[in-house]
């Protein structure tokens, strides 16, 4: 495989990945505005390549216990699209839906968590199948609600074949009228044979 | 005075009595606890793939199971520990996320599991404890005293293997 990752952080992959991010979440923005009919504003994703270890930091420590939301891509292009978000952002987001106590991951949380995961990646994807003209799709949702750490290693994992590094899209969304914040991450996870794919149908070569 | 010496993602340490090893939050890797009954040696790896050989970039050794356990028992020869005496533990490889159409990258924690065991048989060392699998994180802690690790997750309790 011609692919190396470690030497995107001087080349032009990363912006295009940037841009992805940028586009792909701003879609996804618009979509959660539609669904709760709120205006939602949308801080410019910092898209950045980060070692294993720094990771797990953003989302409050390894053991830390976190909400991940993994869908597999399936078409043109394969790979996996996680969305994470902490224990308060999960419930602000959910609350945003409906005002309720969500003080806990109950099975409702759960299931509400599915179903936005659900629009915020099935965009984020709609919009990298328009930029990229592949065919491609999301599947059903898992979701899991454990350790930061844990939860991270499945990306981690991933991106491990290739590099020490992860590629992480942070992405936070406010709803403006309430000022409640959704500080969200998605991880965009090719498959290896993936990024030629991706990268060459946006007109990179490696 | 012992420490807490902290063991991070694709890392490996090695330490004598009195201290103890920790790594937090193990997913789909494995942490692997090797301890020397007599010297009391301690060491631990948190692994993340299987293999070295398949893998271009492969100079970290502390990522693969296969470079992982060649280096962590190099480690405590050093520090006096003799692999004839070695006892293992080991755990984590949880399925974090599960589909009903399973694909191979999916079952990596089973994979990583399964070829931690095939190379400490390969060298000689009885596994005294196994706690892989699962769709939930663990975070470990080994004592060097008398090879004790603890196993916590979030809401599943803590247990003593």
């Amino acid at each position: 495989m011609s692919f190396q990752f470690d030497k995107m952080n001087n080349t032009i992959i990363l912006d295009v990945l940037r841009e992805i991010g940028n586009i792909g979440a701003g879609n996804a923005a618009t979509s959660l505005a539609k669904m709760i009919d709120k205006k939602i504003d949308m801080k410019v994703p910092v898209v950045k390549l980060l070692d294993f270890e720094q990771v797990p930091e953003l989302l409050g420590g390894p053991e830390n216990v976190v909400c991940g939301i993994f869908f597999k891509i399936e078409g043109d292009m394969t790979g996996s699209i996680m969305f994470v978000l902490d224990q308060k952002s999960a419930s602000n987001l959910v609350n945003l839906l409906m005002p309720r106590d969500v003080a806990e991951f109950d099975e409702f949380t759960i299931s509400a968590l599915k179903e936005i995961g659900n629009i915020l990646a099935g965009s984020y994807i709609a919009s990298l199948s328009g930029l990229t003209n592949l065919k491609i799709k999301i599947s059903i949702p898992a979701i899991a609600i454990d350790m930061a750490g844990a939860i991270l290693s499945v990306p981690a994992i991933h991106f491990g074949q290739l590099s020490d590094n992860v590629l992480i899209i942070q992405n936070e969304f406010i709803e403006v009228l309430e000022a409640k914040s959704v500080d969200g991450y998605f991880f965009l996870i090719p498959d290896l044979d993936s990024y030629e794919v991706l990268l060459g149908s946006l007109g990179v070569t490696l | 005075m012992s420490n807490m010496v902290k063991v991070g993602m694709a890392d490996l340490k090695a330490v004598v009595y009195p201290d103890a090893l920790t790594t937090l939050g193990l997913g789909s890797c494995v942490g692997i606890c090797l301890y020397d009954t007599t010297t009391k040696v301690t060491g631990m790896a948190h692994i993340m793939l299987p293999s070295s050989k398949a893998i271009r970039k492969n100079e970290n050794t502390a990522k693969f199971a296969d470079t992982a356990i060649v280096e962590l028992i190099a480690q405590m020869e050093q520090l006096g520990g003799r692999r004839a005496r070695f006892v293992a533990k080991i755990a984590g490889g949880a399925q974090m996320f599960s589909f009903t159409s399973q694909n191979d990258t999916m079952k990596i924690g089973e994979r990583n599991a399964e070829a931690v065991r095939e190379i400490l048989k390969e060298y000689g060392i009885p596994i005294k404890a196994d706690d892989t699998g699962g769709n939930f994180g663990r975070t470990i802690e080994f004592f060097s005293d008398n090879g004790k690790l603890l196993i916590k997750t979030a809401g599943k309790g803590i247990k003593e293997l």
